[in-house]
């Protein structure tokens, strides 16, 4: 293949350069979104690969940077250590595929050849349903039983998030910093104000999907696998 | 993240079918101000803005140039829950700018956003809760008082439930839109009504006080009913006050609590107090802004009159609520004397100044004034040190004029332009000879 893929971060692993050198693709490393985007070819990255083992936080920052935009980047792998599976949940969105460090080079050859593979064959409006409540994600519509919720753009954002995770209980922290992103400067009360209001445009009927956690967060509806 | 704000709004546009965008801002005096556009004009205008002539609205003209350049703020945009639902319309508040793209400073907003920027340096967060108060009238004819609807007669159905049908939609549609109700509830005096709402952000606050003036008229008018915030529409009975809840946050902590305080109040809360006492006269004129605001600040009406504070003396200017079990996040402060009337960007400017001045300046907070103030004369007054707020739109305009506080927190445009309109309403006012004086004067003298 001829693409580009964007590597990050700057510096990459010598064992990932080498892997990615050796299986013939092309790429580039950058240190931050910004430079991403500078650099990123009028054809746009053809995937990513990103290694989350030396700053994660950074890291998953990038990640977030290259999907949450008008034509997110995928495929997209992350290289992880055995001790941040965690990290992965609540982060789907965010990446196509893993690999657990170290790995042998064939590994990540072979998940990289079938990422591509697959890439460009699902076109299904991505739909996240709980009871009433449907959320289209590709037109970024929200309905509770048929009736169109009108929401601004962090309470659509922040009930996504919500509504993908049932049954989780989230504190105020977890959801500022993945909702709004790091830099927001808020505050962990902007959350109890936007979860107001969600409550608010959901009604009295519904306004209960979104339960209060005691001196802990919040969490909405319940898990599908739960008692 | 503004990319995604936008695509997010131009998606939804055309998903609900949109066939109108309202561009929502505000004039000096508080007004409601929009000009509309067209889907097709949206994308554009979340852009680079639209251009507009401002010098039809208050406070806007300038000599040189009157066009300026609105740019709607994406995070606003809201679909109206009123009108035909075949043709939806949506609105969204907008920033004014200079063309050069500089913030404009005839523009309330903007004005506000500049002084919460002066408290986010020193990492302080201003949050907001209104206790809003209105009547509902039948339609006002010209030169006739106010009719309530509780004395009956209007309406078919019973005074109870009008009102309170009334109540209930306009709660439901301030929900929908995403402004979240406290308490509600009927108030003293006839067709007199509460809404509180919950607190919020500062900037928010201010945008849904805007809404919420917006949404009382409409739903009352569509039931053949007028709702009106003057401050006192009705004399020998309660006014409409617009008394506002404050408190400041450090990141997630409330910096007006400390557990170390007999009322919980923090040092910072205590400055931020005695900074609002000390510069309250002056800024009266921005939250009591009409000729009609200061017949609501007279004694006997629960509307204050003397500068002063206390727990829980509703003579007071300043009141400490109890928080409910002792909640830190819910210790705050309440200012009493801001009438609905008002215009919120610049209300919450001058009592936010006033307050980061206090705390700035380390003031000394006055002892608590206890006691019902309104029992209490002159001499007595005066022993304590307790002064009155300006008894006149023409008293509080003097107060301001000699204000470097006020003037830097509204900017020299907005400034001189207020002084010098609400100087012409007073002389209006002034030269107007009243039922009052026929009634007392006319046959004796």
């Amino acid at each position: 293949m001829n693409e580009l893929l964007a590597v990050y971060p700057d510096s990459p692993p010598v064992d990932l350069a080498r892997t990615l050198d050796l299986a013939g693709y092309r790429w580039k490393s950058v240190s931050t979104a910004t430079e991403a985007l500078r650099h990123e070819p009028t054809s746009g990255w053809a995937g990513a690969v990103v290694a989350c083992d030396v700053d994660a936080e950074a890291a998953w920052a990038f990640c977030s940077a290259l999907r949450r935009r008008d034509n997110p980047v995928q495929p997209l792998m992350v290289l992880i250590t055995g001790g941040q599976l965690a990290d992965l949940e609540l982060r789907h969105d965010l990446f196509d595929d893993f690999c657990i460090t170290p790995c042998h080079p064939v590994e990540i050859e072979t998940r990289l050849r079938h990422l591509f593979a697959r890439g460009g064959g699902d076109v299904r409006p991505e739909v996240v349903q709980y009871s009433s409540l449907v959320l289209n994600l590709e037109t970024y519509q929200a309905t509770i039983a048929g009736t169109p919720l009108d929401l601004t753009y962090m309470e659509y954002e922040l009930l996504k998030f919500l509504a993908q995770n049932p049954g989780k209980v989230f504190t105020r922290e977890t959801l500022l910093s993945r909702v709004w992103g790091y830099e927001y400067y808020g505050g962990a009360r902007t959350v109890d104000v936007h979860i107001r209001r969600l409550r608010a445009k959901l009604g009295e009927e519904h306004a209960n999907f979104i339960e209060t956690v005691r001196s802990v967060g919040y969490r909405f509806g319940q898990s599908r696998w739960s008692a | 993240m503004l990319d995604q704000q936008r695509d997010y709004v131009l998606r939804t546009v055309e998903e609900r079918g949109v066939r109108l965008v309202r561009l929502w801002f505000t004039d000096v005096l508080g007004n409601l101000k929009s000009f509309a556009i067209s889907p097709a004009e949206l994308e554009n205008a979340l852009g680079d803005g639209m251009t507009f002539d401002g010098s039809a609205i208050d406070g806007f003209s300038r000599v040189q140039e009157a066009d300026v350049l609105a740019m709607p703020d994406a995070n606003t945009f809201e679909v109206l829950p009123w009108g035909d639902s075949k043709a939806v319309e949506a609105r969204v508040f907008c920033d004014i700018h200079n063309l050069d793209g500089t913030p404009f400073e005839g523009d309330p907003r903007q004005v506000l956003r500049r002084n919460l920027g002066a408290a986010r340096e020193q990492g302080f967060t201003f949050y907001v809760a209104p206790d809003i108060e209105f009547f509902y009238f039948a339609p006002p004819e010209k030169g006739q008082a106010p009719v309530p609807l509780d004395e009956g007669g209007f309406f078919d159905l019973t005074t109870t439930d009008v009102a309170g049908t009334l109540r209930k939609e306009t709660i439901r549609t301030l929900e929908t839109m995403g402004i979240p109700v406290e308490y509600s509830f009927h108030e003293d005096a006839p067709s007199q009504h509460e809404i509180d709402l919950r607190h919020t952000d500062a900037l928010t606050m201010a945008d849904s006080v805007m809404t919420f003036r917006l949404v009382v008229k409409e739903v009352a008018a569509k039931q053949g009913v007028h709702a009106t915030f003057m401050p006192k529409p009705l004399e020998g009975v309660q006014g409409s006050g617009m008394h506002m809840h404050f408190s400041l946050f450090k990141g997630d902590e409330n910096a007006f609590y400390s557990d170390d305080d007999a009322y919980n109040l923090s040092p910072v809360a205590k400055q931020f107090m005695a900074g609002l006492l000390h510069h309250a006269a002056e800024l009266t004129a921005i939250t009591n802004q009409t000729v009609n605001s200061y017949k609501r600040l007279v004694p006997g009406f629960e509307a204050p009159v003397h500068i002063s504070w206390a727990r829980n003396n509703r003579s007071g200017l300043i009141r400490v609520p109890v928080a409910k079990r002792g909640n830190p996040s819910a210790t705050r402060i309440e200012y009493r004397s801001p009438d609905p009337a008002c215009n919120p960007y610049l209300a919450m400017s001058v009592i936010l100044a006033a307050g980061l001045r206090g705390i700035a300046e380390g003031y000394e907070l006055p002892t608590e004034a206890d006691a019902n103030l309104f029992e209490m004369d002159d001499a007595s007054l005066t022993k304590l040190g307790i002064d009155t707020l300006p008894q006149s739109l023409s008293d509080s305009l003097k107060m301001m004029e000699r204000s470097t506080l006020v003037q830097e927190a509204l900017g020299e445009h907005i400034f001189e332009w207020f002084l010098r309109n609400k100087r012409s309403e007073w002389r209006a006012y002034k030269t107007h000879v009243s039922q009052f004086e026929f009634d007392r004067y006319l046959r004796t003298l």
